[in-house]
């Protein structure tokens, strides 16, 4: 059953040197408190596993948290390039990053795979690409009814998944609506999963369309409003652009990076009692 | 009235889209146009983001491919695992609209690397659902700048297939949809040839000549013999695409 702790707890005992770690959301709902977290406790040695990097992980490579990054688009959506990533896998800095690329639809398999209990996912894929000769977890299988070759991808099982959601009541039930993502797959692909979210309530009205977490998978909850920005929170908050755009100048230098990160170092985590 | 290569593109990209049909929309050029459409010849015209948004209808444009604008105006918002397997893989969308860094004269486009993938020159975002997109639509768009740069005898890689080496080779792999079926610039239309599927010239827009065409393109560029202008952008179709904003833009 889910324990409702803060986010300095829940990050301190589920997230260890060396974990594979995923920390989803799908453009929304991207849990940067919780990296932030995993930042200020000097994790390291990660396996990052996520489908958009995005900000989020050209942060926590940048400050020297991973090792490896499993990844399907590494951008920033609709701005540019996502730098620290780009100079830790061409340069090496601040620490080499290995790389395991696949398409959206590969990745996403693999947490299917991984939520299904299964070794791996079927897919039709994309024959011909380049991608499968660069990627293990990349194969084929023989259909044995029709005898088709098809897309193999190994499963995906994180150690932890982190997510964030709009709302859990207070025995742990998460719930969440809007832009879903891979969400609930990675959740039910991992061994631990950590939820941060907007609010804690006494009762979860129902919301049509909503992904249901049940308190039986999930670990740990913790109330961090503002977890999920500059990304959004449906319903409670918009995407900050702005801090997307920004980002690229923080970004693309080094020293401008270091100066950011410095400033997060300092300031405390949000949600902790007695903010 | 003047307009700019980069808004005749967008314009050509647009009309090619049919009203009525489904269309899975790349972020940037692509939906700009797609969005162009649905605002002028294409009321019915169906979208669909990887984000999941099934028929959505955003006012303005969305930065990212999940902006929160896409899910408020959706008919329906499914999770990524679904809208690839249930909706992208069997072929229920006609056309796929893609962009890339490289494209060669088989219409394969790359998003990966420029340069050797294990130590790349540059490290581009990668493949996104671009690679089933290529694979699985009824058609595949490409909208891309014209640069003699991006337009390459041959990818560095190949992030999403387009005719591989020749018209056989989809059939081959068993890739189901019919691939890359025009490519919208901002110079003029390249279509593959029935025979050979390499990318002919079949139409410049207006002011551009087919000198121009061939000196950004990286292989030798064949013309069709029955090569069409584009016609210019009407008043409406250029205040419809100066009306569109971009979501959070100052």
């Amino acid at each position: 059953m889910a324990k409702i702790v803060s986010l300095r707890e829940a990050v301190g005992e589920l997230v260890h040197d060396g974990d594979t770690v995923a920390l989803e959301g799908f453009t929304h709902l991207i849990p940067f408190a919780a990296g932030h977290e995993i930042i200020r406790q000097q994790r390291r040695e990660l396996t990052l596993v996520r489908m958009t990097p995005d900000l989020i992980y050209d942060q926590l490579i940048g400050a020297g948290c991973a090792r490896k990054l499993i990844f399907s688009w590494g951008g920033n959506p609709g701005v540019g390039a996502l730098y620290r990533i780009r100079d830790a896998i061409t340069r090496g800095w601040p620490a080499p990053l290995a790389i395991e690329e696949h398409s959206h639809a590969e990745l996403a398999n693999r947490y299917v795979a991984g939520a299904a209990g299964l070794p791996f996912a079927v897919l039709r894929g994309s024959a011909g690409t380049d991608l499968p000769m660069h990627t293990p977890a990349v194969s084929t299988v023989r259909c044995p009814f029709t005898g088709e070759e098809l897309t193999a991808v190994a499963a995906v099982t994180p150690d932890v998944t982190i997510v964030h959601a709009q709302r859990a009541d207070r025995e742990g039930n998460v719930q969440l609506w809007g832009i879903s993502g891979v969400q609930k797959e990675a959740v039910l692909a991992a061994r631990r999963a950590l939820v941060t979210v907007e609010e804690l309530v006494d009762d979860l009205e129902p919301v049509a369309g909503a992904v249901v977490l049940p308190r039986f998978v999930v670990t740990a909850v913790a109330e961090v409003p503002g977890g999920a920005a500059p990304s959004y929170a449906h319903g409670y908050y918009a995407r900050d652009n702005t801090a997307y755009r920004d980002w690229q100048r923080i970004s693309r230098d080094r020293d401008t990076f270091a100066a950011w990160l410095d400033e997060l170092q300092k300031a405390e985590a949000v949600g902790e009692p007695g903010e | 009235m003047r307009f700019t290569p980069e808004e005749m593109m967008t314009v050509a990209a647009a009309r090619g889209l049919r009203d009525g049909k489904v269309v899975f929309v790349g972020i940037d050029l692509p939906s700009r146009a797609a969005n162009l459409a649905r605002r002028l010849h294409a009321p019915d015209l169906v979208l669909i983001y990887e984000s999941g948004t099934i028929d959505t209808r955003p006012d303005e444009l969305p930065l990212s491919i999940g902006d929160g604008v896409l899910a408020e105006t959706a008919l329906s918002v499914v999770s990524v695992p679904e809208i690839f397997n249930y909706w992208l893989q069997p072929g229920r969308i006609d056309v796929g609209f893609l962009s890339g860094a490289q494209l060669d004269r088989f219409a394969n486009l790359n998003t990966t690397v420029i340069g050797e993938y294990a130590e790349p020159d540059v490290r581009l975002p990668g493949s996104g659902g671009a690679p089933e997109i290529a694979a699985s639509c009824r058609e595949v768009f490409v909208v891309m700048r014209h640069r003699r740069r991006s337009f390459v005898d041959r990818v560095d890689f190949v992030t999403s297939f387009g005719y591989g080496a020749g018209p056989a080779d989809r059939a081959l792999l068993g890739l189901r949809g019919a691939g890359p079926v025009r490519v919208i610039t901002d110079l003029g239309v390249l279509e593959p040839h029935p025979v050979s599927a390499e990318l002919v010239l079949t139409a410049v827009h207006p002011g551009v000549t087919v000198e121009q065409v061939r000196a950004e393109t990286g292989w030798t560029l064949e013309v069709s013999d029955e090569l069409g202008r584009t016609i210019p952008p009407t008043e409406r179709e250029l205040d419809v695409l100066r009306s569109l904003k971009t979501v959070g833009s100052p």
